[in-house]
C-alpha cells in the first residue's frame, strides 16, 4: 500500500557566520535523514559531522575525490567525527543521507556527496559511526575553526511504508 | 538543559523540496540471513523511483545486484567510478547480467548503503537509465562508488529483484515513487 507524501523538512538553518550547526531532538519518526548544506564558508574545509554529542574515536570513512585534474581515495580508521564534505568561500554543496538512524541493532552508516564547484572539487564519503544508539542529534563542525557564512541547511525525514 | 525540537540559534525558514512529491510505495525489512528481495506490482503513477538500502553484510565481498521485470538476459550495461581507500579505479561493462555488475562490496557484519535513482520508469518509448551512490566501511576498509546503468528495453518498469551471491542480514529496502 503506498503511503502518504514524505521527504519532510524537520529543520533549517539560515546560517550567517554561525561556527557549527546543531540539529538537536530529532524525532526517531522516519526512516531515513537527509542533510542538505549550500552555501560560502570561511575558506576551503572538511566539515566534521558527529552524532549525539560523541567525540569518541567511534568514526571511519572511506573516501573518493576529485579535485579538477586527479582523482584519489583514501580511508580513516578510529577518527572522532565523521564527514559532511567540504565548504569553500565561494559557493559549497554538500548532501549526507543517514541511513536507518533510529534503528537500534547496527552501527549507522551516512553517505555524503560534495560539490565545490569553485574550487573544483568533487567528492563522496562512506561514514560509519559504530553505536547502535538512536541518531538524536546531528552536529556540524568546519575543522579548521571556520565559519558557515551565507546559505541555508536543511534537515530532511524520509518515512518509509 | 531540556532538549529544543529542531535547532540552536538560528532562524527557521524555508525548505528546500516541494512537498507532496515525494512517495513512500513499500517497505522491505531483513532480520536474518537473505539472498534476494523483490518488489513487484510497482504502480506506474509516479515519474521516477529512489531504492533506499541499508543492510549488513552476512560474508566479506559479497555484492548486491539489480534486475528489472525479471528479466536475467545480457540486457544492461554499467559504469563505474569507485575508492577503495587507497586507490581510485573506473569501468565499465556492456551486455551485462545485472544493473550496476556488483554494486556495493558487502563487509561481514558492517552496515553497506545503496540509494538507487531510477529515471522515468513507465516510458515505452525508451530504453531505461538508473545512478547509484553506494559504499560501506569497516572502520580499516571500505569502498565507495557511483555508478550509471542503462536497462535495454522499453517495458514500463513493474518489478525490481535484489539480490546477491551470498547474504546480506538486518536491514531496510525501501522503494519510494518521485513526482
Amino acid at each position: 500500500m503506498t503511503a502518504g507524501s514524505t521527504y519532510t523538512p524537520i529543520a533549517t538553518y539560515t546560517f550567517s557566520g554561525q561556527s557549527s550547526l546543531t540539529f538537536s531532538s530529532i524525532p526517531n519518526t522516519y526512516t531515513d535523514l537527509i542533510l542538505i548544506i549550500s552555501g560560502s564558508g570561511a575558506g576551503v574545509e572538511t566539515m566534521q559531522l558527529r552524532f549525539n554529542g560523541d567525540s569518541g574515536s567511534n568514526y571511519s570513512y572511506t573516501r573518493i575525490l576529485g579535485t579538477g585534474s586527479s582523482a584519489s581515495s583514501s580511508q580513516s580508521s578510529n577518527q572522532t567525527a565523521a564527514i559532511a564534505g567540504f565548504m569553500d568561500n565561494t559557493q559549497f554543496v554538500d548532501i549526507v543521507q543517514i541511513m536507518n538512524y533510529s534503528n537500534t541493532t547496527s552501527y549507522k552508516i551516512a553517505l555524503t556527496r560534495m560539490n565545490v564547484p569553485s574550487s573544483g572539487y568533487v567528492g563522496a564519503w562512506v561514514n560509519l559511526w559504530r553505536n547502535t544508539s538512536a541518531i538524536n542529534t546531528v552536529y556540524i563542525l568546519p575543522d579548521s575553526g571556520g565559519t558557515f557564512n551565507n546559505g541555508k541547511a536543511t534537515l530532511y525525514g524520509i518515512a518509509s511504508a | 538543559m531540556s532538549p529544543i525540537l529542531g535547532i540552536y540559534a538560528s532562524q527557521i525558514s524555508g525548505h528546500l523540496a516541494a512537498p507532496g512529491s515525494y512517495y513512500s510505495i513499500a517497505t522491505q525489512t531483513v532480520s536474518g540471513a537473505t539472498s534476494s528481495v523483490t518488489f513487484s506490482s510497482i504502480p506506474s503513477t509516479y515519474t521516477h523511483l529512489q531504492l533506499r538500502i541499508t543492510a549488513l553484510g552476512g560474508q566479506n565481498g559479497n555484492s548486491l545486484s539489480v534486475q528489472f521485470n525479471g528479466d536475467t538476459g545480457t540486457s544492461y550495461s554499467y559504469h563505474y567510478v569507485t575508492g577503495n581507500g587507497s586507490s581510485v579505479s573506473a569501468g565499465g561493462y556492456a551486455g551485462g547480467t545485472s544493473l550496476f555488475g556488483d554494486a556495493v562490496g558487502w563487509r561481514n557484519g558492517y552496515p553497506a548503503a545503496l540509494i538507487v535513482d531510477i529515471f522515468d520508469y513507465t516510458n515505452t518509448n525508451k530504453n531505461k537509465t538508473a545512478r547509484a551512490l553506494n559504499g560501506t566501511d569497516a572502520n580499516g576498509s571500505g569502498e565507495i562508488a557511483l555508478n550509471s546503468s542503462a536497462w535495454y528495453s522499453t517495458s514500463a518498469i513493474n518489478a525490481i529483484r535484489l539480490y546477491s551471491g551470498g547474504t546480506f542480514n538486518t536491514g531496510t529496502f525501501a522503494l519510494y515513487g518521485v513526482n
